[in-house]
């Protein structure tokens, strides 16, 4: 799961941090400055601008986007995602299911290493397994491994895994980080991984990097593996510099003081198109892994309607929203699947921008009279609500001032409250205290949203927040969850997806575009729907371009 | 005056636990809690789990009174706890690898604003309504218009990216390791040169305003007449007479400002990226890190109370009537 999931927290938190997500698992990309050719050769430095400092080096235990990034280059899973979003093998070099989906057997391969030269085997996966389920263990994807029923190795390079039930998403959640037996038993049994030395100062992974240093709130250095099980990287060193303001960071990048970053709408657009920029930087544009959303709590009477939610969305004009937002760097949502992934399905049921019909269905749920004001009115009560948005995102604020207009025009009046991240969350969402709400999700590669959509999914600490429940949808998501053939997965998608259409039980505004810039003398880049840092062990600086000599 | 220190010390103790008691309280009364960013957003059984978990590790799941209990026995002890960050490293370790930094920057930059604000309060104060007064006085309304991150912004741009002299921000180029020992102390020193720059600006406009007040009441008194009717050199009225009492007052706004040495300006750290105490602290309020956030109370807690004791008995040094009236008292 960790490939795909960990882009969730992040992803949930994006409306309170400002810029983008991890610039992984993404569909369309489009180069928008010409990659250059040369041959590859080792050496040189690459610096890249994280927005937070990270929290730890083992990520098994952590949630933070910056501590994945830096992770992701020191650590490997069984499996992976790889650029079109299919899961191939890394540590593992091959797998089988049986015909129930019942048993998972890996094959691992034979020349992995960890970075201290112990080998590589099975033992670390059981390991790996039962730290993830030890309860003492402060993890947050222990979930994943509910439905396992055992796992054993076989003998030095082969893992057997039975589960009790099939299981959708049993292969990737071996996408995982792999921990080593020999140094982390005795901290993982006692529930002590987040003390260990190895979360701190000397982690050691299977991946194409070695930690070399971490000064907190600085920087954290990278050198590449010259043993790294598919070749040693190219590039010789990483600096991961950390940068809390998105205007330094892009001073740094007019200076060129960092190599890679990511962009904001504002900066993409307006203030990187002169010509020495785009001759030092390419830039790329993908759909990200984050959608924004305007809920509404379902228990509302109001809202319980679906002509209501059905007219908001009529209301709300998606393309000016993402004009006025997002610059248009950003793609409609017509559900929660990203288009160009496979469980994409485009014939849903659609809603154009139309006032009139918006007026019309809000008229056929009882909202006929107007008051002077020119707020609709049912049983003497005027149409009128919150919409909550947290402080410090700028993009929620503006998103909740367009809708507010919008519904205005229909005759609906909408006051925004800005509201403090922890408080909006812990005060207002869990406690289901709020009439709407603009909020954004980070979804997955992989298309299981029971959690989210499920009607028994409504506790507090729960994430169907807005009290979703349609039995039809109930069905669809509990059978595509439990089978491991993706044909059929599909279908069972695909009319989730028209159901939700149908039902609108939130508006689905836009799936927000990464735009992550790299300095062009960096090449071997392939942008790829999974977004560009997938391969950046075969990145590379030709030689005559080599910008830090040492090292 | 051994005495009247001692009194002041154990009477600082009450008001010390007083203020450690009201910041828990106010600290943990904010919504939200240490468990809501490490549990994260994501599956949602484990998460439950997880929380529990943690609020057990924390021990959370106990009644405030206790944990404020727990907390000051520790402290008692010198134990300030370990951080509820995922790092779960000790406090005094995480304030100890932030403190340097900013403890350097804060001196720097008050020794610079102490140096330059003094001669410029004399200077504007002795010839007020000059040219050199009318000119100080519009760039103190400068400096105090000014908003930190606007400046430190245009600072950055013309010396970082037009001109290229100094570097952007952080601490260190990122080939610091393979430099020569001076071209290390170099590069340090021009990644500093920025943000001292853009908080002496701010504090100097203050302080030399300070001064200006304080000499020109000093100059109206008596006894400065008297000096002057003795026939004693100007330079003498005002170096020695005039100035010795106008800097009483700024002895206090020093004493007061030594709290604040180890509080690190969170805007100038963010946009500079120098990871000084003003980041962790900012970052442990989000993160409702309570252990960070108490210690750093603690710490800055009772650098006040004793910077204040500090202040006062410096009075007693500089000022000889604060002296004799003391010593009158006690008889």
């Amino acid at each position: 799961m960790s490939r795909g999931d960990r882009l969730r927290l992040p992803g949930l938190l994006l409306l309170l941090a400002l810029a983008g997500c991890g610039g992984e698992a993404d569909s369309v990309v489009e180069v928008t400055a010409g990659q250059g050719t040369g041959k590859p050769a080792y050496g040189d430095t690459y610096i890249e601008a994280l927005q937070g400092n990270i929290s730890g080096l083992i990520p098994n235990v952590l949630s933070d986007g910056p501590s994945f990034e830096v992770a992701s280059l020191i650590y490997n899973g069984l499996v992976k995602y790889d650029k079109d979003l299919n899961i191939v093998g890394e540590l593992a070099e091959s797998w089988q299911y049986s015909r129930d989906c019942l048993d998972l057997t890996f094959k691992l391969r034979r020349n992995a290493r960890w970075h201290d030269g112990q080998p590589f085997t099975a033992a670390d996966v059981v390991f790996t397994y039962e730290t993830m389920v030890n309860p003492k263990t402060p993890t947050a994807y222990g979930g994943d491994y509910k439905a396992v029923e055992s796992v054993t190795a076989v003998d030095a390079y082969t893992v057997h895994v039975r589960y009790k039930h099939p299981n959708a998403k049993a292969l990737q959640s071996w996408s995982i980080w792999m921990l080593p037996k020999h140094l982390l038993e005795t901290a993982a049994r006692e529930g002590k991984l987040r003390e260990a030395p190895q979360n701190r100062t000397n982690p050691v992974g299977t991946g194409p990097y070695l930690f070399k240093e971490w000064k907190s709130g600085e920087k954290v250095v990278l050198v590449a593996n010259p043993n790294y099980f598919a070749g040693r990287p190219y590039i010789s060193r990483v600096v991961y510099r950390i940068i809390p303001s998105s205007a330094t960071t892009f001073l740094e990048l007019k200076a060129k003081g960092v190599d890679g970053a990511k962009l904001t709408a504002l900066q993409f657009k307006r203030q990187t198109e002169y010509p020495a920029f785009r001759k030092a930087y390419a830039k790329y544009q993908y759909a990200a892994n984050v959608y924004v959303y305007l809920g509404m709590n379902l228990r509302d009477p109001r809202f319980a309607d679906r002509r209501v939610r059905q007219a908001f969305a009529h209301a709300i004009n998606k393309r000016e929203l993402i004009e006025g937002v997002r610059l248009g760097l950003a793609r409609e949502a017509t559900g929660p699947y990203k288009p160009g992934t496979w469980q994409y399905n485009p014939n849903v049921h659609l809603y154009p921008y139309d006032p009139a019909k918006a007026r019309a269905l809000l008229a056929s749920a009882g909202w006929t009279e107007t008051n002077a004001d020119g707020i609709l009115l049912k049983n003497g009560q005027p149409f009128k609500f919150d919409i909550l948005s947290a402080q410090g995102s700028d993009e929620g604020r503006k998103v909740a001032e367009i809708i507010q207009a919008s519904l205005k025009d229909i005759g609906v009046q909408a006051e925004i409250r800005v509201i403090e991240w922890a408080a909006l969350l812990k005060e207002y969402i869990k406690k289901r205290n709020f009439e709407a709400v603009i909020l954004a999700w980070g979804i997955t590669p992989d298309p299981d949203q029971y959690d989210i959509w499920h009607s028994s999914k409504t506790s507090p600490d729960e994430l169907n927040r807005i009290s979703y429940a349609n039995p039809e949808a109930d069905d669809l998501l509990e059978k595509g969850r439990s089978t491991c053939v993706e044909a059929d997965r599909k279908k069972y998608y695909d009319r989730l997806q028209e159901v939700l259409a149908e039902d609108q039980p939130i508006v689905f505004l836009y799936f927000r575009d990464g735009l992550p810039v790299v300095a062009s003398r960096v090449r071997g880049i392939q942008p790829a729907p999974i977004g560009i840092n997938y391969n950046f062990n075969e990145w590379f600086v030709p030689l005559n371009l080599h910008r830090y000599t040492a090292g | 005056m051994f005495g009247y220190a001692l009194r002041r010390l154990i009477l600082a103790i009450p008001l010390l636990i007083g203020i450690t008691f009201v910041s828990f309280l106010v600290i943990h009364l904010a919504p939200g809690e240490p468990v809501e960013n490490q549990a994260g957003e994501t599956s949602t059984q484990s998460d439950a789990k997880l929380r529990e978990r943690l609020r057990e590790i924390y021990g959370l799941d106990k009644p405030l009174y206790v944990q404020y209990w727990n907390w000051v026995s520790r402290l008692a002890r010198l134990d300030f706890g370990r951080s509820f960050s995922p790092d779960a490293r000790p406090v005094l370790q995480k304030i100890g690898e932030r403190l340097p930094i900013t403890l350097l920057l804060n001196i720097v930059e008050l020794t610079i604003i102490v140096t330059l604000a003094i001669p410029i309060g004399v200077l504007s104060a002795t010839r007020q309504y000059s040219t050199f007064d009318k000119i100080t006085t519009v760039f103190v309304f400068v400096g105090f218009a000014t908003p930190d991150f606007w400046l430190a912004l245009m600072l950055m741009i013309l010396f970082g990216v037009q001109l290229g002299w100094l570097p952007i921000s952080g601490l260190r180029s990122p080939t610091w390791e393979y430099l020569a020992f001076w071209k290390q102390q170099w590069d340090f020193v021009a990644h500093l040169a920025l943000p001292i720059l853009v908080a002496t600006f701010g504090g100097l406009a203050g302080f030399s305003r300070y001064m200006r007040q304080s000499m020109l009441e000093v100059v109206r008194q008596d006894y400065i007449q008297s000096a002057r009717a003795k026939g004693l050199p100007e330079s003498v009225v005002i170096g020695k007479h005039a100035l010795r009492n106008a800097l009483l007052p700024i002895v206090t706004v020093l004493g007061l400002s030594l709290p604040g040495l180890i509080g690190g300006s969170v805007i100038v750290e963010s946009i500079f990226a120098i990871p000084g105490m003003g980041q962790l602290m900012v970052q442990a309020v989000f993160e409702r890190d309570y252990p960070v956030i108490m210690g750093n109370l603690v710490i800055v807690a009772t650098l006040t109370l004793v910077a204040n004791l500090i202040a006062d008995l410096t009075y007693s040094l500089v000022d000889p009537r604060i002296r004799v009236a003391a010593r009158r008292g006690r008889r």
